[in-house]
C-alpha cells in the first residue's frame, strides 16, 4: 500500500473537529497499521471520530457495536447450520455448497470488502473480558479462517480499525500493545465553541457564550455523578435556540436542566448550589 | 538510534518494548512526526503509552529527557512583536530530527542567552542570529528543529513545555494490583446452572439426535437454556477510619466486582469497624444513610456468597461488649462477636478478605481482634494469592 497517500490525510472533516494530536494520532494509526484506540469522557465524540474519519477518507463505513453478549466470533461469521439441515430435509438450496450458509459478521464484512473501508469496533470494554484477547490475531493479521469451508479470509485492503472504549473494563496488556493510543480530553472552552459553530453555524453567539458559562460552571462542581459533556451540550443549546428562552433572565432555575444531568441527584445538588453556594447532596 | 530514551521511558516505569520502538522507528521513517518535538511527542505518546493512567509518567519522563529549553517569560516585549509569523516553511527527515533533538539543551539556553545580549536588531533568515526563519538555532519558524523557541506559534519547545505542564496527573494510579487483575481473579468464581430463567436459545443436539431419530428421521430441533452463572455475591466493606490507608486498595476491588457482569446479582454494603445493627449503603458510613443488619440477613438467601473487606483490627470492645460500637451515639445492644456469628450462619460460604500483609497479622494493632475474627471467617489477605485462595474457598467451602 502507498503509504505517502494516506499520511496526513485527516485533519477533521466538516462537522468534526478534530485536535491536531487526534488527527496525528489517527494517521499514525493509518501509517502504521495499528488499530487506533480512543478512550475519553462519554460524549467526546469517540465514535464520531469514526465517521469523521470515513467522511474524510471517502471511506465507507463499518460498525461493529459492541454488547455484554457479544463473541468475538460473532464478529467474523456465522455457520447457520439449523438452515441447512432444514434445507436438507426439505431438499431445498445446494447443501454442499457450505458457503452458502456462512453469514460474515462485521470483521467479516470489513475484511470482504473490495474497497478500502474503516472499521469501528464501538465500546469494545462492553464485552467480556476476555473479547479483546479473541480478536489478537484477526486484527493483527487481517485473516480469520473458517474450518467449515476450509478457507482462509484476508483482508484485501486492509481496513482502517477504530476501537473505542468507556474504560468500565481494563483492556489486556496484548491487545493495548498492539494498538495506537488516543485519550480525547474534554474539550477547553474554546474548543467547545469551535465545535459548536460547526454543529450549529447560525447559532446567536451571545446564547452559546451564556450558556457555555453555565456549563463550564457546572462542570465544575466536585458533586456530580455525571458530568454533562460535549454532547448534552449541544442538546442543551439546541433546546434554548429553539424555545427562545434567555438563560440570563430565567434566575430561578436554569431550562432544560433535564438535557444537561442525567441523574435526580445531581439536579438537587445544582439547585442546592445555587441556593447555598454549597451542596451537601453528594455527602 | 534513540534507544536510550525508550530506556528512559522504561526507567520511569513505561512498559515499553521492542515492539513499541520499531513501531516508533518505522513511523519516523514515514516521516510521521511532522518534523517536530511537538509532532514528537504527540507520535511517541501514542505509541508507547496505551492508558491515560500512565499519560502522567510519560510526561514527566519527557520533560525530564528534553529539559532545558526555555521557557519564554523573561524574554523582553520587542522580541515577541518582531517574532510574528514565521516566514519559511521547511520539511526535515526523521534522521535530522533526531540528531538534533539529542543536542546539548544547556549549551544551547547558554548560547541563547549570549546571543540575546549581543543582538540589537530585527533578523530574518541567516544562521546565526535570534529571528524568524533561516537555520539558527534561536527564533521561530526556522530549520533547526532542536532550537529554542522565541514566541510566535511554537514548532520547537512546545512539546516539552505539554509535557511540563503535567496535565494528566489526576489520571496516575500507581498500580500494585490493577482492576483487570482482579476481575480476572473473580472471574473463577462461578457456578454454572442452566436452571435458569433465561429463552431457550442454544440447540440440544443430544435431544435433537434423539427426537429425530423417534419422528422418523424427519428434523426435529431441540433447544436448552444456556447455562448461566448462578452465584450471588454479597460485598461488605469496612471503610472508614483504619481503613482509609488502604482505599486504593479496597477501591480497585470495588470497580472489580462491580464491573464483572458474571455475577447474577451483587450486593455492595459497608460497615465501620465492625457489624452491628446497621450496614451503610454509602463508603462514607453517613449516618441515616443505612439498613437494618436484620433486613440484609432476612432479604438475601443463604445462597449468597459473603466476602468482608475489613482490617478487622480493632479495640476489643468493639467486637466482644455491648455498647462497644466505637460510633458514638450508636450503642449496640448486641456485641460485634454475635452480629458476624449470624453471618457466618446464614451464609456458610464466606470469607473475609483482610488488606493487612499476613505476616504481620499477630503483632500489630488489633491482633486480638484479627486473631477473634479469623476464628469465625477464613481470613485471607487482600493480594492476588489471597484472592484466589479466598475464591477457591467461597466456591467449596473447605
Amino acid at each position: 500500500m502507498d503509504n505517502s497517500t494516506n499520511f496526513n490525510t485527516f485533519k477533521g472533516s466538516a462537522d468534526y473537529v478534530a485536535g491536531s494530536e487526534l488527527a496525528m494520532a489517527v494517521n499514525v494509526s493509518i501509517a502504521l497499521e495499528k488499530p487506533l484506540l480512543i478512550k475519553g469522557e462519554p460524549g467526546t465524540g469517540k465514535t464520531m471520530l469514526a465517521r469523521s474519519v470515513a467522511d474524510a477518507l471517502g471511506m465507507e463505513l463499518v460498525i461493529w457495536n459492541i454488547k455484554s453478549t457479544t463473541k468475538a466470533q460473532d464478529g467474523l461469521y456465522v455457520y447457520d447450520t439449523v438452515q441447512r439441515l432444514y434445507d436438507s430435509q426439505f431438499g431445498e438450496g445446494d447443501v454442499k455448497d457450505i458457503a452458502k450458509y456462512i453469514k460474515y459478521g462485521k470483521l467479516g464484512e470489513a475484511f470482504t470488502s473490495k474497497k478500502q473501508v474503516v472499521l469501528l469496533i464501538d465500546e469494545i470494554d462492553k464485552a467480556d473480558l476476555e473479547f479483546p484477547n479473541d480478536l489478537l490475531w484477526e486484527l493483527d493479521r487481517m485473516e480469520f479462517y473458517i474450518p467449515e469451508t476450509k478457507e482462509t479470509v484476508r483482508a484485501a485492503r486492509r481496513p482502517i480499525v477504530i476501537i473505542t472504549s468507556n474504560a468500565e473494563k481494563e483492556l489486556p496488556d496484548a491487545f493495548l500493545r498492539r494498538c495506537v493510543f488516543h485519550y480525547i480530553e474534554f474539550p477547553n472552552e474554546e474548543k467547545m465553541s469551535e465545535i459548536v459553530k460547526v454543529h450549529y453555524p447560525d447559532i446567536e453567539m451571545r446564547v452559546v457564550e451564556q450558556a457555555m458559562e453555565k456549563f463550564y460552571e457546572i462542570r465544575e462542581m466536585k458533586d456530580l455523578q455525571k458530568k454533562p459533556s460535549t454532547s448534552e451540550l449541544l442538546d442543551w443549546l439546541r433546546a434554548l435556540a429553539l424555545s427562545g428562552v434567555d438563560i440570563a433572565r430565567a434566575e430561578e432555575g436554569l431550562p432544560f436542566m433535564g438535557v444537561l444531568l442525567k441523574k435526580n441527584q445531581d439536579i438537587d445538588a445544582l439547585a442546592e448550589y445555587r441556593v447555598k453556594g454549597y451542596t451537601t447532596v453528594g455527602w | 538510534m534513540f534507544i536510550d530514551f525508550l530506556y528512559f521511558l522504561r526507567a520511569y516505569g513505561l512498559k515499553v518494548s521492542l515492539n513499541e520502538w520499531m513501531s516508533l522507528s518505522a513511523a519516523l521513517d514515514k516521516g510521521l512526526g511532522g518534523s517536530s518535538l511537538t509532532g514528537f511527542y504527540y507520535l511517541c505518546r501514542s505509541l508507547a503509552v496505551n492508558s491515560e493512567s500512565d499519560f502522567d509518567t510519560f510526561d514527566a519522563a519527557f520533560a525530564a529527557y528534553f529539559e532545558g529549553v526555555v521557557s519564554e517569560k523573561d524574554i523582553p516585549d520587542e522580541f515577541w512583536d518582531w517574532l510574528n509569523d514565521p516566514r519559511i516553511d521547511s520539511e526535515k527527515g526523521p534522521e535530522d530530527l533526531l540528531s538534533q533533538l539529542a543536542k546539548d539543551f544547556d549549551e544551547l539556553r547558554r548560547m541563547f542567552e549570549e546571543r540575546k545580549k549581543e543582538q540589537k536588531e530585527r533578523h530574518d533568515g541567516g544562521s546565526y542570529w535570534i529571528g524568524t526563519g533561516g537555520t539558527s538555532v534561536f527564533g521561530h519558524g526556522g530549520y533547526n528543529e532542536a532550537g529554542i523557541r522565541v514566541g510566535g506559534e511554537g514548532r520547537h519547545g512546545r512539546a516539552v513545555q505539554i509535557a511540563g505542564e503535567r496535565r494528566f496527573r489526576d489520571f496516575r494510579r500507581d498500580n500494585i494490583i490493577d482492576t483487570r487483575q482482579f476481575e480476572t481473579a473473580f472471574r473463577k468464581l462461578r457456578q454454572y446452572s442452566s436452571r435458569v430463567d433465561a429463552a431457550k436459545t442454544e440447540l440440544d443436539i443430544d435431544e435433537t439426535i434423539e427426537e429425530t431419530s423417534s419422528n422418523a428421521g424427519m428434523l426435529k430441533l431441540v433447544y436448552e437454556k444456556p447455562r448461566k452463572n448462578t452465584i450471588k455475591l454479597l460485598v461488605l466493606f469496612d471503610s472508614d477510619g483504619s481503613m482509609l490507608p488502604y482505599s486504593r486498595l479496597t477501591g480497585r476491588l470495588f470497580h472489580a466486582v462491580s464491573r464483572s457482569n458474571h455475577f447474577k446479582d451483587t450486593k455492595f454494603y459497608y460497615f465501620h469497624n465492625c457489624i452491628y445493627e446497621k450496614l451503610y449503603t454509602d463508603p462514607r458510613c453517613r449516618r441515616g444513610r443505612w439498613v437494618d443488619t436484620d433486613f440484609v440477613l432476612k432479604n438475601l438467601g443463604s445462597e449468597y456468597r459473603v466476602v468482608f473487606v475489613g482490617d478487622a483490627a480493632m479495640a476489643p470492645s468493639e467486637l466482644e461488649r455491648k455498647g462497644g460500637n466505637a460510633t458514638i451515639g450508636l450503642p449496640n445492644e448486641e456485641t460485634g462477636r454475635v452480629w458476624l456469628e449470624r453471618f457466618k450462619k446464614k451464609y456458610p460460604h464466606s470469607i473475609w478478605l483482610n488488606p493487612i500483609g499476613e505476616e504481620s497479622w499477630s503483632r500489630i494493632f488489633g491482633q486480638y481482634t484479627i486473631g477473634k475474627i479469623a476464628e469465625i471467617f477464613p481470613m485471607y489477605e487482600l493480594t492476588l494469592d489471597g484472592l484466589d485462595k479466598g475464591i477457591k474457598r467461597l466456591l467449596s467451602n473447605r
